[in-house]
């Protein structure tokens, strides 16, 4: 039983508020940088009271990053890691949970692995799969010799070839393989009751129907706040976008934040680069605000 | 409505055996209940009827049909789970209808089924609410009513009623007793509680330890149990057992402080016993009279209707159940008597039912 008393709840009140200001201080910082003008910005200390070029600064923002686009394909790129993430970890976690097959529990390892494995480290197999899709396989004929075999049985010499760079999909499914999600799913499907499995046995569901009309339904919450933190993180992807993206038409608005940073030698435009740097953050923080309700019950607990 | 055939069926979980080999046959429609102390595997054994579980060994079949290898939506059967197991995001209506959903049934004949289904059980002002905000009860019977929709040949029950307060529990078993009389089919109910066991069947099937101990309908398994196992698991208070050896002229009881004077038909001199007698078989009589059995009062249970009376003969608890108003103090002496046909006698070895001594002793005759 935690104590309530006036000087306590004073004191914990006075600790989450020293909290919440050490948390929300840059935000607000960026703000009001983003309002000043560039003679402003640069002054030492910065005065913290807003300006008057909030408007103009982010209109500059946008028309000199041409943040437009960007957004779009940063949405496209999060979304779709986030709404893959939500699927593909369903249904591996189902598979891993209902079934018993010979090498689960070797599936389940490899699946583990990634958890330690994370794309950063990675990065340079991946950049060779993305940049040919077929090269492990490529490999693996060119070392048994089939692809040599093949070559001299019809003449037609094997060369796979299947370039995922500057694509979404490039961009998209290396985010998505990751195990993360397979593990939220699994601990939950694991508090589902084995009777309500059987039940719909009984009532002659299969394995897929099963999946479909009970356990998705149930893990909604599970899929809100997993969609919610793949977004966020898909969101904020730097290192992956900047390598495959050479194509400013698939490029991404965090990478191209960088573009409003003043360069040596340049003007100092603080002010622009901070008034870019809120307009990239808006969306998530708009994602969080309207998944919030969901997000937080789908992590802290399951509903009985 | 359908028969059930069961033919030595075993359920082995990986090297440890828990069902081994039971026999079975269940005839239409009727109501049998499997009775059985905790861990003795009647749920294993539902559960395979069910095909919820593998069969290990040989075979079961549902109106002369192996269904050993059909799938749980192929046997026919529908199963009413001891945590209800209702779909928690479903509404109850959906919840009833859900079989037929999965069936392809028009959303109108379904509507209409679950409809008729709802009356039956009284449900009908509760259809669109979640099983969350439904009490025990009624959780019950919206299990009932998923069961029942699908006009299954066989219904199968898990201790449905164990989650329930005991005046609940007394309401559904009468309305699964109605339910059962209105729909005919053929039902299996499982249960670890005897009351409940006695008055719901048709037909009680008594197992322990993954065997069947004895079929029969409630009065026979009480009056004449099969074994020492069931004479003291059906009944309460439990039958008073008290162990004893065959003399030449009848049993002593007791390492020898007492002395049942019966005939020993056919048993050998020597051979140990068990001899049992019901707490409501106990006549309690003055201390003294002729041929009774002297004992020490312990304690007296008041049961309103009647009382229990716990007495200790040579250290041996013995029990007595009588509606008579009596209040012996605790630590006076009383006299017991009982007639010699509702002596039970059981083969301290095997533990089986021993007839012999009923049918050769004219007069009973105890020497205490
Ligand atoms: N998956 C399993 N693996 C190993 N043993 C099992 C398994 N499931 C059940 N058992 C064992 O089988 C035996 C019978 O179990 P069962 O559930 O049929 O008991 P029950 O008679 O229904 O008991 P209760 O009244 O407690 O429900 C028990 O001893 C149990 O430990
Ligand atoms: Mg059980």
């Amino acid at each position: 039983m935690v104590e309530r008393t006036p000087i306590l709840n004073f004191f914990t009140h006075l600790i989450l508020f020293v909290g919440f200001i050490f948390c929300v201080a840059p935000f607000v910082i960026v703000a009001i940088a983003a309002s000043h003008n560039l003679k402003d910005v640069n002054d030492v200390p910065m005065s913290l009271l807003p300006g008057s070029d909030f408007w103009v600064n982010i209109k500059t923002a946008w028309t000199t990053a041409d943040l437009g686009p960007k957004l779009l394909n940063s949405f496209i790129m999060a979304f779709g890691v986030a709404a893959g993430k939500v699927i593909i970890s369903a249904l591996t976690a189902f598979s891993i949970v209902y079934f018993r097959y010979p090498g689960r529990m070797l599936i389940f390892w490899l699946i583990f692995i990634t958890l330690m494995l994370p794309l950063e480290v990675r990065i340079v197999p991946t950049y060779a799969v993305v940049a040919n899709v077929f090269e492990p396989y490529q490999t693996i004929m060119d070392l048994t010799g089939l692809s040599w075999l093949i070559e001299k049985l019809s003449g037609v010499q094997v060369q796979l070839s299947l370039g995922l760079l500057n694509s979404y999909s490039g961009l998209i499914l290396p985010l998505v393989a990751t195990a993360t999600g397979t593990f939220l799913y699994r601990q939950f499907f694991l508090t589902v009751p084995d009777e309500l499995t059987e039940a719909a046995r009984m009532d002659g569901a299969g394995a897929l129907r099963f999946f479909v009309d009970i356990l998705l339904p149930l893990s909604r919450n599970n899929m809100a706040a997993l969609g919610t933190i793949m977004f966020l993180w898909a969101w904020n992807q730097y290192l992956w976008p900047l390598l495959i993206t050479t194509d400013q038409s698939h490029a991404m608005a965090v990478t191209e934040l960088k573009q409003l940073i003043p360069n040596v030698g340049g003007a100092p435009e603080w002010h622009i680069a901070m008034a870019g740097t809120l307009i990239v953050m808006l969306p998530p923080l708009f994602v969080v605000v309207l998944m919030q309700r969901w997000f937080v019950r789908g992590l802290i607990a399951t509903e009985k | 409505m359908a028969s059930i055939t069961i033919r030595g069926v075993k359920k082995n979980y990986a090297k440890t055996q828990v069902v081994h080999g039971v026999d079975l046959d269940f005839t239409s429609g009727e109501f049998v209940v499997i009775l059985g102390p905790s861990g003795c595997g009647k749920s294993t054994l539902l559960r395979m009827i069910a095909g919820l579980e593998e069969i290990s060994d040989g075979t079961i079949a549902i109106d002369g049909k192996v269904v050993n290898k059909l799938e749980p939506r192929e046997r026919g059967c529908a199963m009413v789970f001891q945590n209800y197991a209702l779909y928690p995001h479903m509404s109850v209506a959906q919840n009833i209808g859900y079989s037929l959903k999965v069936a392809g049934v028009p959303s109108a004949e379904r509507a209409q089924r679950i409809q008729a289904v709802a009356r039956v059980l009284e449900l009908e002002h509760l259809l669109d609410r979640k099983p969350m905000a439904l009490s025990g009860g009624q959780r019950q019977r919206v299990a009932m009513g998923r069961a029942m929709i699908r006009e299954p040949k066989v219904f199968l029950f898990d201790e449905p009623l164990s989650n329930l307060d005991a005046k609940l529990r007394v309401q559904m078993r009468s309305e699964i007793r109605k339910l059962h009389r209105r729909l005919n089919a053929t039902s299996v109910f499982v249960t670890h509680d005897q009351v409940e066991a006695m008055t719901l069947a048709d037909r009680l099937v008594v197992m322990n330890a993954g065997r069947v101990e004895q079929v029969g309908t409630p009065a026979e398994v009480y009056s004449r149990p099969a074994s020492r196992f069931v004479a003291t698991f059906v009944g309460a208070p439990a039958m008073n057992m008290l162990e004893g050896e065959v003399t030449l002229d009848g049993v002593s009881l007791l390492g020898g402080s007492r002395k049942l004077n019966v005939s020993r038909a056919g048993l050998s001199v020597g051979a140990k016993v068990a001899v049992g007698v019901r707490p409501e078989a106990m006549r309690m009589v003055a201390p003294g009279t002729p041929g009774a059995l002297e004992a020490t009062v312990d304690l007296i249970e008041e049961l309103g209707a009647g009382r229990v009376i716990y007495v200790d003969l040579d250290g041996a608890p013995f029990s007595i159940v009588t509606s008579e108003i009596v209040h012996p103090e605790p630590g006076s002496t009383v006299g017991l008597q009982f007639t010699e046909s509702d002596l039970h006698f059981f083969s301290s070895e095997t533990g089986g039912r021993l007839d012999v001594f009923r049918a050769s002793v004219p007069e009973p005759a105890l020497q205490g």
